[in-house]
């Protein structure tokens, strides 16, 4: 088994078009890293110069200690699970798992008892007759995620694999990929717009935009201290809120004139100069003494929770809370936030302006 | 205004004997579906079933020798035929062509279209000009390659004789065989290799992806993935193709050799035109006819039988 590493890795198409714009990442061996971002933003393209079916265009990737660049697919050792599954239709289950096996001069013996073993593990043993056509969608998958594998490689590559099932089905099958993948310990690359996915599923979570990454980490590291606004509104459902602000001094900020600390904030901050606060959703509490006020426009009810929508200091807001907690007729909310669920961003360059 | 132009609508149905508010059509009167259905009928009467059944009748008479009066002879035109050493002759010649044609024009568009398709996957269009051969009359695809392959006038029969090959089409029956077969092939590779074209763009571009990341090799990919999934195409065209040979190339037969040298090169089909039209024998060709309807609808049947079952995936 092996890592993955890449080095200012760029891709320009054709028209010059630069899809993805020197990306540099260490995805450590045994690892389920994702890769989320909104569309076109390049993540498929980058899994695809991984995979070797897209040339590189600039920089250096590496599996294992190999720099790949110049590898052909076949001989990088990885395996792919397309969205669309990419099953050979004219072939039983059986032989669209043995292929690759067959391909590599596998012995017959040996591609029969691991095929057989993929199957047993995906309970897919009662199709291996069948042609792909006479299953449903999450069937077709299991069978996709055997070709990959049956094969043992050194990492797998998943672009998108879930997003053609039913809601219900993409949950049950993103556990049985990760339980998968903690069995068998293989690198693994996902590719994902779906950020509750993303979040689920990731050791490691790539978050990014117009073709360079915007921020790498743990999902609870990227969750908790947003790098970015981009990262701070991408991450996170219903999205962050964000309000324009003025800062007030060390550790204080003030939005539409009512006051705010914040303990995460950079030293030596102009005093009036603008900046913007992030606010999740679900960090915010309405009590009867908050140090914020907001008119309530409607109420979303999603079952446990409910979502407030309203105005504060001119901006939209949404506040998250549980079901009962606040009266579904209220008018107006008081809110009061923890100094250190309070988020703050450069105007300009949209960076967090967090301590350093 | 939306009310009266229903109610207008629904004069005009009644008045053609359509009742509108039913579901399905439904037709009032009696004599209307019939009256719809008679130009296709009309059609299929004058252009199939009279004349087949004229072949037939014909196939059972003599004609006398100035085509004045004719008696009935039963079987005897078809026991002449079979009598004939040129008959069978004409139905070697027949099959050699039909492979020959069939198995060049099938593999040139499929080689062609591969090429194609990997061009086309990569952005560039130009589709339409591998087209135009099948834009050409066949007898003026014919003359083009009689001017190329001329024993005295063709451009290229002087490089082929400065290659030490004694060239000549009109001499020797290889040599107008041959021609006959390049000039049938280019007129069918064109349509062959857009039926070929659209199949290959109808195979996802992430099977062969994910083929090429099970280690398939790009020759052993085309022959395990790309062919198969082909398979239903390439019955569909050998099927267009046999009837092709088998009729179509009559006007290049026509144009390029006339069925010689000394009927070396006279197919089924030409030898009908060749007896009948040329050699005045109406009921020996008229025998030839049937005969050929029936190997048609033999194939035909063979077609659905057989081959539409097989090739499903
Ligand atoms: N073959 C190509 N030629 C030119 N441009 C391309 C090509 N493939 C992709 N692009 C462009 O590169 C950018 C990134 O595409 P990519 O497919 O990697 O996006 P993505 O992040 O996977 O998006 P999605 O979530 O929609 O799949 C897009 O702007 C796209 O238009
Ligand atoms: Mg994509």
């Amino acid at each position: 088994m092996a890592g993955v590493s890449l080095d200012t890795v760029r891709k320009i198409y054709a028209g010059n078009v630069e899809a993805v714009k020197g990306v540099s990442l260490g995805i450590e061996d045994g690892s389920f890293c994702v890769l989320v971002g909104p569309s076109g933003c390049g993540k498929s393209t980058l899994l695809r110069m991984i995979a070797g079916l897209e040339t590189i265009s600039g920089g250096e990737v590496k599996i294992g200690d190999r720099v790949v660049n110049e590898i052909e697919p076949a001989d990088r050792d990885i395996a792919m699970v397309f969205q669309n599954y990419a099953l050979y239709p004219h072939m039983s289950v059986y032989d669209n798992m043995a292929y690759g096996l067959k391909n590599r001069k596998t012995p017959k013996d040996e591609i029969e008892k691991r095929v057989k073993e993929a199957a047993r593990i995906l309970a897919i043993e009662s199709f291996l007759e069948r042609k792909p056509r006479a299953l449903s969608g999450g069937q077709r998958q299991r069978v996709a995620m055997g070709r990959a594998i049956v094969r043992k490689p050194q990492v797998f590559l998943f672009d998108e694999p879930l997003s053609n099932l039913d809601a219900k089905l993409r949950v049950q099958m993103r556990v049985e990929i990760k339980r998968l993948q903690r069995a068998l310990g293989v690198t693994s690359i996902y590719v994902t717009h779906d950020q509750v996915e993303a979040m689920t599923l990731s050791d490691k979570l790539v978050v990014m935009s117009g073709g360079q990454i915007e921020q790498v980490g743990s999902p609870s590291e990227v969750y908790r201290r947003p790098e970015t606004r981009f990262v701070a509104t991408f991450i996170g459902s219903p999205p962050m809120n964000i309000l324009p602000g003025k800062v007030e001094g060390n550790g204080r900020v003030s939005i539409g004139g009512q006051s705010l600390s914040v303990s995460d904030m950079r030293d030596g901050l102009a005093v009036g100069s603008d900046i913007e606060v992030g606010l999740r959703p679900e960090d915010v509490r309405a009590g009867a003494t908050g140090q914020l006020s907001m008119n309530v426009d409607f109420v979303e009810e999603l079952g446990a929770t409910q979502l407030f929508h309203g105005k504060l200091g001119g901006a939209d807001f949404i506040v998250q809370a549980p079901t009962g907690q606040i009266a579904a007729d209220a008018k107006q909310l008081s809110l009061s936030i923890d100094p250190a669920n309070v988020h703050l961003f450069d105007p300009q360059t949209t960076k967090r302006l967090g301590k350093a | 205004m939306r009310a009266s132009q229903d109610r207008s609508n629904n004069d005009l149905c009644r008045h053609w004997g359509l009742n509108h508010m039913e579901k399905r059509a439904h037709f009032s009167s009696k004599t209307v579906p019939y009256l719809l259905l008679l130009p296709q009928l009309a059609i299929t009467l004058i252009f199939f079933y009279w004349p087949a059944s004229q072949a037939i009748w014909q196939s059972f008479l003599m004609e006398d020798a100035f085509g004045l009066s004719s008696e009935f002879v039963g079987f005897d035109n078809y026991r002449h035929l079979f009598a004939q050493p040129e008959y069978y002759k004409a139905m070697s010649t027949t099959v050699v062509f039909s492979l020959a044609v069939g198995t060049l024009s099938l593999a040139c568009a499929l080689l062609l279209a591969t090429q194609a398709d990997k061009k086309l996957r990569g952005g560039e269009a130009f589709k339409t000009l591998l087209i135009w051969p099948y834009a050409v009359a066949p007898a003026i695809a014919g003359v083009l390659w009689i001017f190329m392959f001329h024993p005295s006038l063709g451009t290229l029969s002087q490089p082929i004789r400065a290659l030490g090959l004694d060239w000549n089409p009109l001499l020797n029956g290889n040599h107008a065989m041959t021609l006959l077969v390049l000039s049938a092939t280019w007129k069918q590779i064109s349509y062959n290799f857009l039926f070929f074209l659209a199949g290959l763009q109808s195979i996802p571009r992430s099977v062969i992806e994910a083929a090429a990341i099970d280690g398939a090799k790009p020759i052993r990919r085309f022959w395990t993935i790309v062919f198969p999934l082909l398979s239903p195409t390439t019955f569909f065209l050998i099927v267009v193709n046999v009837v092709y040979v088998f009729f179509e190339t009559f006007g290049i037969i026509d144009a390029v050799t006339g069925g010689g040298p000394a009927g070396q090169t006279t197919t089924l089909v030409y030898k009908v035109y060749a007896d009948g039209r040329v050699g005045g024998d109406l009921g020996g060709s008229a025998a030839q006819s049937v005969i050929l309807m029936v190997i048609v609808i033999a194939l035909t049947a063979f077609q659905f039988k057989f081959v539409e079952r097989k090739v499903q995936y």
